[in-house]
This record gives structure tokens, sequence and C-alpha cells, in this order.
């Protein structure tokens, strides 16, 4: 899978979590939740859609490598990569 | 048109899911209401045969309009709204109302309108002009009841659904009015107590390793879960007024305060919390913050809260100190999971806390019993593979 294509399916998940978010304006390098103001709820729910759609396991202890829009597409790619 | 929350004053209604001649069964949904809350789902508690609709899809009406005439199945057609499960209470019984006020108090004269200062004051918070308001007071004057009721009725003109940013303006004005009724007119007190959160947060920790990921848990959902079984043992908590008593509930429906996109919330209930496995309260959860964001909570979700738990700790709150959303009797909050230097056996350590507050109405209880649900929490949470 490219780099684009993870990208791509990221901010599909986030926009079916946050439909009024203006994706196309995210700043790669900012958080999610200073960006879209994203709750515990949401997080868990981008990372329950990230799965389904990658088939990618995400621990807890890693949400922290979620947090960004280049992190989130960084972590990924790297487990997709394994 | 139900009253959903104690706030809703009208209500539009979008789109009826059945026709007159069909049958419907008692817990199934028959309409959606535009609410200040967003879509509502409307249930119907009867069971029986759709007789004549009398509201149709796009009105905008008052709360308690009849929307359909039902013909129930053993007899004579009851009038439906299709729901009404929130009397709307007055926040103050009856009985602990003062007296009726001497004249003096009761109008002022405001060049031709005779208005009381309380009214006088609503009116302000609600919008309406007084002069536009026939009063049933005294000598005609004006008064709150007066004014509420215009306000009710006032949004018949419209008969739009209301664009986003206007229905934002009304949730916060109708969360203001019915907030600043609700600090007028119910004695609060409020307690606080400080919770070890290690033995809660390290267990979540090791069950969500265990859970898929579509299973796993937040912290949220062992927090309400110790709330429903804190109320058990003081179930005078656990109450709403319904005329001139706060009764307790037989059911824990814990309202869940939820933020919404741009602004506003709602406070829909989980019903039965103190009966629900962790995991069963975590879908449910997760269904309601769905659903209150994108619209389809039902009707009953939305009046039946027995208490309300809220938590502003994703904010980086620490202390919430809630006011109390009439008819409910108290109101539990949340502040964030900090660390904090914690006293253990005459060492100091690092622990995760959290304070965890109480605002209860003391017309219902008081500070020895909220001291005692509150030691119940905390006490609950240092168990939680036992929630």
């Amino acid at each position: 899978m490219t780099r684009d294509e993870v990208r791509a399916t990221m901010l599909r998940v986030l926009g079916e979590i946050a439909p009024e978010a203006d994706l196309a304006a995210l700043k790669p390098d900012v958080a999610f939740r200073d960006q879209l103001d994203l709750d515990s709820m949401d997080l868990l729910n981008v990372v329950i859609g990230l799965h389904a759609a990658l088939g990618v396991d995400i621990p807890e202890a890693d949400y922290s490598s979620l947090a960004t829009p280049d992190g989130c597409v960084d972590y990924l790619l790297g487990k997709l990569q394994r | 048109m139900p009253i959903l929350t104690v706030d809703m004053q009208a209500g539009t209604l979008t789109a009826w899911r059945k026709r007159a001649g069909d049958a419907i069964k008692r817990g199934e949904i028959i309409a959606e209401v535009e609410t200040d809350k967003g879509l509502i789902d409307v249930e119907v508690f009867t069971t029986g045969v759709i007789e004549s609709i009398l509201v149709q899809a796009g009105e905008t009406v008052p709360t308690g309009t009849v929307l359909a005439i039902i013909r129930e199945e053993a007899g004579a057609p009851v009038s439906v709204t299709p729901s009404t499960p929130v009397q709307p209470v007055p926040v103050t019984p009856p009985t602990a109302r003062p007296a009726p006020a001497p004249p003096r108090l009761v109008a002022e004269v405001t060049g031709r309108v005779r208005i009381s200062p309380l009214a006088k004051k609503v009116a302000a918070e609600l919008g309406v002009d007084p002069a536009s308001v026939r009063g049933t007071g005294p000598g005609g004057a004006v008064t709150r009841e007066d004014i509420e009721r215009a306000a009710a009725t006032r949004p018949q003109a419209p008969a739009r659904p209301a664009e986003a940013p206007d229905r934002q303006a009304r949730m916060r004005q109708l969360i203001g009015a019915a907030m600043a009724r609700s600090k007028r007119e119910i004695p609060h007190y409020y307690l606080g107590t400080t919770i070890d959160m290690s033995q809660a947060m390290t267990w979540l920790t090791e069950e969500n390793l265990k859970r898929p990921v579509p299973e796993r848990l937040l912290a949220g959902v062992l927090l309400i879960k110790a709330t429903a079984l804190a109320l058990r043992e003081v179930p005078e908590l656990n109450a709403v007024w319904r005329g001139t008593e706060a009764a307790p509930s037989p059911a824990i429906h814990i309202g869940v305060a939820i933020s919404l996109r741009g602004g506003g919330l709602v406070a829909p209930a989980l019903h039965d919390a103190d009966r629900r496995s962790l995991g069963d309260l975590m879908t449910g959860l997760r269904d309601l913050v769905r659903r209150a964001r994108s619209g389809g909570l039902r009707s009953s979700e939305l009046s039946d809260p027995t208490i309300t738990v809220t938590s502003l700790g994703e904010q980086g709150v620490e202390t919430v100190f809630g006011i109390i959303y009439p008819p409910q009797v108290a109101i539990v909050g949340f502040g964030k999971v900090v660390e904090r230097p914690w006293v253990v056996e005459g060492r100091i350590e690092a622990r995760p806390v959290l304070a965890a507050t109480l605002s209860a109405d003391h017309r219902v209880s008081d500070g020895h019993r909220g001291g005692l649900f509150l030691a119940a929490v905390d006490r609950l949470l240092q168990e939680p593979e036992r929630l």
C-alpha cells in the first residue's frame, strides 16, 4: 500500500467520524484533537475504523503515535510493511 | 409534540414513519421530530392503529400539541402526543413554592405593562416582549408562566426546519434559560472528593489488551457504572420530580452529557446502567454518541434520565461543578485523570487521581447522604474488576 493510499484511507475514516470537518485543510503536523475537536470516543472510533479498513491492530500504548496526520500515516505504513 | 427535555418548547415534525390506518406497537418509532437537540425518533407508548394524523410533516408546533389519534387495540381512541414521558414539571414543586406574593411584588408598571420582576427577567432571558403577552396575574399582570407560554408558542411562526446556526443559538438560549431556572429554584449543595484511580487505570489497560479493538473500553464507562452502582446505595439521588414529589426511580437511567459538534450538548439516557456489563455499556455509549451527533436519538432516551453524569476531563478540566438538570435531583461531575502526589502508608507516591463532584437538590437529600454516595463511587472504583 502506498503512502497516498494509506492517507486516503485515514481521511475516509476521519470523514465518517467527523463529516463536518474540512479534511482538505488538515495540517499534517498538528494534532487531530486540536484541529478537529476530537474526543476519546472519536479517537477510539478512528482506531476501530483503521483496524477494519487496513487490518492493523493498534494497541492502546501506540495511540500517541496517531496524534497527527503525518504521524498516523507513518505509523500505519510501518505496521503494514511488517 | 412530546416534551423531550425540560427546556423544549416546540418541535418540527419532519417525517411520519407511519400512515393513518397503520397498526403500531408500543415502543415503535412512528415519526421524526427536529428539535433544538437535533433529529429525534419519536416512539409511541401504546399499541393500536393510527386513526388520523393531525400534524403534517414540515409543521412546527408547540410541545403538547396532539400529533395523531391512535385507536388502542382494546377500545376507545386516545389522542396521542406520541409520547409525553417528561411531564412539564415545575422545577420547584407547588408545595415548595412561596405563598402568593403580595400585590406590591406581583406586578410593576412598565409603561402600560404590569409585570413582576421575575417575569421581566425571564422575558429578557427568553427574548419575549412583555408588551405582546396577555397577563393572567392579578390585575392583568404578566407572570413568569405567561412569558414561558409565549416563548413556547413563538416558534410556530417559522414553519421550516431551523438552520444549523439558528438551532445552535436557540439551543444555547434554551440551555441558558433552563439552567438559570435551575440555579434560581433548586437549592443546590455541592460536594467533591479526590479518587485514587491507580487500580481502575491499571485494570483498564490490562482489560483492553485482552479485548478485540472494537470492544475496547474507555475510562468513562467505569465511571458511569460506578455511579450507577453507588446510586443503589443512595437511591434518593436517583429521582425525578413528578408533581410535588421527588420519588426515587426504580430504574437507574444515566443521562450522559455529550457535546455536539459546533456547540451545545445533549444528555440521553444509558438505560439500566447498573445492570449492564461494562462491554454492553460501552457499546451503548458508542451508539448514543454517534446518534447524538448525527441524529436518531429516541424520544425515550431524552426523557428517561434519572440523573446526569458529565465529564470534562477531555478538555483538561480537573473539577466540574454541575448544575442539576430538572426534573432530576442530582448531577455527578468527573474531571481529568491527573498524576498527583498521593500519600500511601506514610510514603508519597505519584498516582493518577480524579476529582468527582456531586451537585444535589437539598430538598431531596443532604450532604451526609451525598457524601456516602461519593464514598461509594470511590470504593467501587478501587475494585474495577467487580464493576
